[in-house]
């Protein structure tokens, strides 16, 4: 099981702020996750194919090529806007 | 010290806090308020809400201010954060920086408020009288 997350225009985009998911066999880093998300339909391929996304996981801003384990929360959103 | 609410905070205790707190070895405190401005790319702006990601928001800040003090000598150091729906002229951020000397609280505090632009998971939404959008993130500096 991982955590998913999405923030910001993400969320909206998406219409859904986390889930919980079984990590399908072969599915070992992130763009194999990401590419396995990507197939729910067109939104999740485009949403989620955007160059400018970040990648955390487990809390800290990751490689593209990270990889992915059981139990690991793996967020992703738009660049930063605080401060 | 890191605090992340929706309540406002008051510039003026916090600087008598860390005054206080480092009388005697701190030459120098410098501050930076950031607040909400009523005018975005020609519109008048409602409101602006801060979003950000529980959790990994404290650890990206802790990580600015660790940096800071290992980069400069500094007595102590403060980053404040609102979150939630703010209005214009509101107070958004607060960081502050104490060291024996002031180019030392300079340049942390510089150096903090602009890492935490780019690196700690905030995002504003603001409301103009026609819609309510995310902001964009500037490009990244060369």
């Amino acid at each position: 099981m991982v955590q998913l997350r999405y923030f910001a225009s993400l969320r909206e985009t998406l219409g859904v702020a986390d889930e919980q998911v079984d990590l399908p066999d072969g599915i070992a880093d992130l763009p194999a996750l990401t590419g396995w998300l990507q197939e729910r339909n067109d939104t999740w391929r485009t949403a989620l194919g955007d160059p400018h996304l970040h990648v955390a996981i487990n809390q800290a801003i990751v490689k593209p090529d990270c990889p992915v384990s059981d139990g690991d929360e793996v967020a992703w959103f738009p660049p930063v806007t605080g401060g | 010290m890191i605090c992340v609410q929706t309540d406002d905070f008051d510039p003026g205790a916090e600087l008598e806090q860390l005054h206080s707190d480092n009388s005697g070895t701190a030459g120098a405190v410098v501050s930076f308020t950031g607040l909400v401005r009523d005018l975005n790319e020609g519109n008048a702006i409602r409101q602006m809400t801060l979003e950000h990601y529980p959790g990994m928001t404290e650890k990206a800040l802790a990580v600015i201010e660790q940096e800071a003090c290992e980069r400069w000598s500094l007595t102590a150091t403060l980053i404040i954060h609102r979150i939630g729906p703010l209005a214009p002229g509101d107070r958004i951020v607060f960081v502050a920086a104490a060291s024996a000397h002031r180019k030392e609280a300079f340049r942390a505090c510089e150096f903090m408020i602009d890492t935490l632009k780019t690196d700690a998971p905030f995002w504003k939404k603001e409301t103009t009288d026609s819609e309510a959008r995310w902001v964009s993130a500037p490009p990244a500096a060369g």
